[in-house]
């Protein structure tokens, strides 16, 4: 999508979460990316290096922990996982599924010294 | 600049990457074993307690905050707000004239664009106020820019705002800029899996405008197919057919803005 600028926004929360003096480095961060948050992996890893540099985590790994997609399926209105945007759903085979969840991006955490 | 996209940046020298520098989980086993009792109050693997610390934040939240003031500021001046988004080439400008032609009432536009003020000139020809943005490298509007753009024109009760994206079915899918619906725009020359491509722009439109339907007995489409499709990645979003160019259904999408728009009023009446 745009993993530049989304590590630009990762940079401008890390640093301030780390802004305090006790806080000499960030060493990892940690998100959460939903299934159908649109947000290739590999160019947000590509562009973490790059945008991190001259911060208190340059150099910090960068983790990314999967969250389910969810969504409710409109035939049996049960709430469902599906792993791609566009599979059916599990239980009734019905083809009209409406999104409620995986489209996260969130900071979890950091780890610092 | 808030949000500076990296779309036309992707391209860095000196680039360095250690793939091996995540995904390193150890777990502990041991006796007693207790989570949740150090600084952080939250055991995670492969990770020191005292040096945890929490953030839970989203990683477009500095856009959201500026959206969320846009959206308290548009509700304050009771101004009904369109985000229009589609792909390049659907539309959008012409529709929009033809609107606003079309409609009573007061309306103001604001213009996104990568370069050049040609949609925001044409929208002026009507008569109606309009911004223009030029994003440069940017491949959406956000928040921010919206805020900037709300400052210079004028917009009041009754007024419809229209917001019209930079081209583009990706980027401005994750972009909240303080409407209150996103309008998608597709044409009937784009192909009928197109929100099946592009679902995410699709899914996040609450009406899909189906534009250019006088073209289509000359480009062998199916209508029916497009609005199956729409509905497949979406159940819920509703599909007017129209033409820009002659008219047809535009009647139906200047009553779905009035209802939509009085719709937003009426809480703030009752109260």
């Amino acid at each position: 999508m745009h993993e530049m600028s989304l590590c630009e926004g990762i940079r401008r929360v890390v640093e301030r979460a780390a802004a305090s003096d006790g806080i000499a480095r960030v060493t990892r961060v940690r998100l959460e990316i939903g299934r159908f948050a649109g947000v290739e992996k590999h160019a947000l890893s590509f562009a973490w290096d790059i945008v991190m540099k001259g911060s208190k985590a340059e150099g910090a790994a960068l983790e990314m922990i999967d969250l389910p997609g969810v969504a409710l399926c409109y035939d049996c209105m049960k709430q469902v996982e599906i792993a791609d945007r566009l599979d059916p759903c599990p239980d009734c085979g019905g083809g009209r599924l409406m999104p409620e969840g995986g489209d996260e991006m969130r900071i979890r955490d950091m780890e610092v010294v | 600049m808030c949000t500076v996209c990296g779309c036309g940046d992707a391209a860095v020298e000196g680039h360095g990457h250690d793939h091996g520098s995540h995904h390193h989980h150890h777990h502990h086993h041991g006796h007693d074993i207790h989570f949740g009792r150090g600084a952080a109050g939250v055991e995670v693997g492969g990770m020191s307690q005292e040096r945890l610390v929490e953030i839970e934040t989203g990683i477009l939240s500095e856009n959201d905050r500026f959206a969320a003031a846009n959206r308290e500021r548009l509700a304050a001046l009771g101004t009904y707000a369109v985000n229009l988004v589609s792909s390049p080439g659907s539309g959008k400008t012409t529709l929009l004239c033809a609107t606003i032609r079309a409609m009573e009432g007061p309306v103001a536009v604001i213009e996104g664009d990568q370069q050049t003020t040609n949609d925001a000139d044409r929208i002026r020809e009507t008569g109606a106020p309009a911004v223009q943005v030029n994003t440069g490298k940017g491949c959406h509007l956000d928040g921010h820019m919206v805020g900037h753009a709300l400052d210079h024109l004028e917009v009041g009760a009754g007024t419809t705002l229209f917001i019209e994206n930079v081209g583009n079915l990706v980027c401005p899918a994750a972009f909240d800029l303080g409407e209150d619906a996103k309008v998608a725009i597709l044409s009937v020359t784009e192909g009928e899996d197109k929100p099946l491509k592009y679902p995410d722009m699709f899914t996040a439109a609450r009406l899909a405008l189906l534009n250019k339907v006088d073209l289509a007995p000359h480009c062998d489409v199916d209508l029916d197919l497009y609005e199956a499709n729409l509905k497949r990645v979406n159940p819920g979003i509703e599909v007017i057919r129209l033409s820009a160019r002659t008219g047809e259904g535009l009647g139906d999408w200047i009553g779905w803005l009035r209802a939509q728009a009085a719709a937003k009023r009426a809480p703030e009446a009752a109260e």
